[in-house]
């Protein structure tokens, strides 16, 4: 008699068990707000990446032309794939000094795996990620990018 | 009877008599079997093509995607541009194969779907064969589908394939007697095998409300025996594409391939045809008790409407079933049949006979 208590349960568990899982999959085909396809080629203009996204490393200038780049080296170090390339410069700062500045910042983003190891490590957070991605080109030489735009300076009170 | 409008039976002896008037009886016979033919033939093409679009948007949009939505207005196009290209798709001849057995197979598998279809009634008096035992006939003609996978897993000539095919076989072997069974108990509550008897003694109420609970419990095991027997998801172990490639038809390709895959679908959509037919009440409109207004309402919308709507609901549910469940394990599938199906059925057959010795039902 316990036994054939026991197989009937069986039967209504089981039975629940698929009911429940039906229940998902039916709430999502009855919801099409749920779908998460994007139709991106369509929807290129309104798409807007999350914030995490790791597009290409980008060097944020303010309005003044102005970055946060010391030249100091410490992300070309740290870049496993030596994607980065900093080259410095020396300048005369206004009481006469010679101090250390960067001529060009390479970032190779054919090379990048997108680690994010230069931006954490970047003492001064002169590096940051952006959202762009449609990284497709016809030339390889132009994967090659000098971050650091033409004319920029460090921004004042960095180094302190 | 009110649905009188929408009767074909004068259609179709108008042409039989005009036919029999122009050309001898012989004659007669080989055309109307042409129209026939290819009146289903076509009917065969656009459901199958419609189903593999519908399975596909359904399946997507149960996992949260979109689904085809390329070629056409929301891909609508797409399973047209899948067949032209697996008509274009080269035959891949294969080495040490039976060959004559190896074009055998999809046939096989198509002519038994073909054969099914033809018993099945679309409304009133459209319906190629009314046989005085339909039921047991799209029974028998459907089950041997399963020699055409046999066949096609033997003579491929590889290890994949054969282990594909004897999955197969013991899964029909099982789940034909659950299909059977399940059947039964509405014949001993219809009184007859003939499908279009079946379909008018569901007059006044479909077999599935008529039947009380044991009705229901046999629509359920209808359900799950014949998912199986089709080959499908949650049963698809003769498929299995992650442990067998593709199963019985790893080495089809181009049309035989298609006919496989075109076989699957009609095969579902007969199993769905059969099931709305015996327990959802074929094309019979839904009628409630003495709600005469609401009754004459629907008995304006055509019993071909009924019909398809009730078949796509039912092939709904099992798409359903695919795209919930994960596949079986042979072990468990048998386990499935034999331990619970099996009596489940069997008390439900008694319970069935007692209800209408003692005319319980309605």
């Amino acid at each position: 008699m316990r036994s054939i208590i026991n197989y009937i349960k069986e039967i209504i568990l089981g039975v629940w068990s698929l009911l429940k899982g039906m229940k998902v999959t039916g709430s999502y085909f009855f919801r099409p707000s749920t779908i998460v396809t994007q139709k991106y080629p369509d929807n290129r203009k309104e798409l807007v990446m999350f914030e995490r996204f790791k597009g290409e490393v980008v060097m944020p200038h303010n309005e003044k032309n102005e970055h946060k780049c010391t030249g100091c080296g410490i992300c070309e170090i740290n870049c496993p794939n030596g994607t980065i390339e900093v080259i410095s410069k020396t300048v005369l700062t206004e009481d006469g000094k010679k101090k250390r500045a960067i001529d060009k910042h390479i970032y190779r983003l054919g090379m990048c795996t997108f680690c994010a190891l230069c931006v954490k490590s970047c003492p001064f957070n002169a590096l940051a990620f952006s959202q762009e991605f449609e990284h497709a080109i016809f030339n390889r030489a132009l994967l090659i990018k000098v971050l650091n735009k033409p004319g920029s300076q460090l921004m004042k009170g960095v180094e302190q | 009877m009110p649905f009188d409008i929408y009767d074909f039976t004068s259609f179709t002896k108008w042409i039989d008599t005009g036919l029999q008037n122009s050309m001898s009886p012989f004659w007669t016979i080989v055309v109307e079997m042409l129209i026939i033919g290819v009146l289903i033939l076509t009917f065969y093409a656009l459901i199958g093509l419609f189903l593999v679009y519908a399975e596909r948007k359904v399946c997507a949009f149960m996992q949260n995607r979109l689904g085809p939505n390329r070629v056409g207005p929301f891909g609508i196009f797409q399973t047209i541009a899948d067949l032209v290209k697996l008509l274009l798709v080269e035959l891949i001849p294969i080495k040490n194969a039976d060959k004559f057995l190896f074009n055998l197979a999809p046939f096989i598998v198509i002519i038994a779907s073909f054969m099914a279809i033809a018993a099945i009634p679309f409304a009133k008096g459209l319906h190629a064969i009314d046989l005085n035992i339909g039921l047991f006939y799209v029974i028998a003609v459907s089950a041997m589908g399963v020699i055409g996978v046999l066949l096609a897993g033997w003579s491929s000539n590889n290890k994949y394939s054969l282990i594909g095919a004897m999955r197969s076989g013991a899964q029909i072997v099982s789940y034909e007697l659950s299909v059977g069974l399940s059947l039964i108990t509405v014949v001993i509550l219809a009184g007859s095998m003939q499908l279009s008897e079946i379909v008018l003694a569901q007059a006044d109420g479909w077999f599935i409300f008529k039947g009380h609970i044991p009705a229901f419990i046999a629509f359920i095991v209808f359900l799950v025996a014949s998912t199986a027997e089709t080959n499908r998801g949650p049963f698809d172990l003769a498929e299995a594409e992650s442990e067998l490639t593709a199963g019985y038809h790893t080495e089809y390709s181009g049309i035989k391939f298609a006919f496989f895959f075109l076989a699957e679908y009609m095969n579902m959509f007969i199993v769905a045809s059969i099931a709305a037919t015996v327990f959802l009440g074929g094309w019979m409109p839904f009628h409630v008790g003495h709600w005469d207004g609401f009754n004459h309402i629907m008995d304006f919308i055509p019993p071909f409407i009924w019909y398809i709507v009730k078949t796509f609901f039912v092939i709904f549910l099992m798409m359903w079933f695919k795209w919930t469940f994960p596949r079986l394990r042979i072990d468990q599938l048998l386990t499935l049949e034999w331990k619970y199906l099996l009596p489940i059925n069997l008390v439900n057959i008694l319970i069935m006979s007692f209800i209408v010795l003692m005319g319980w039902h309605y």
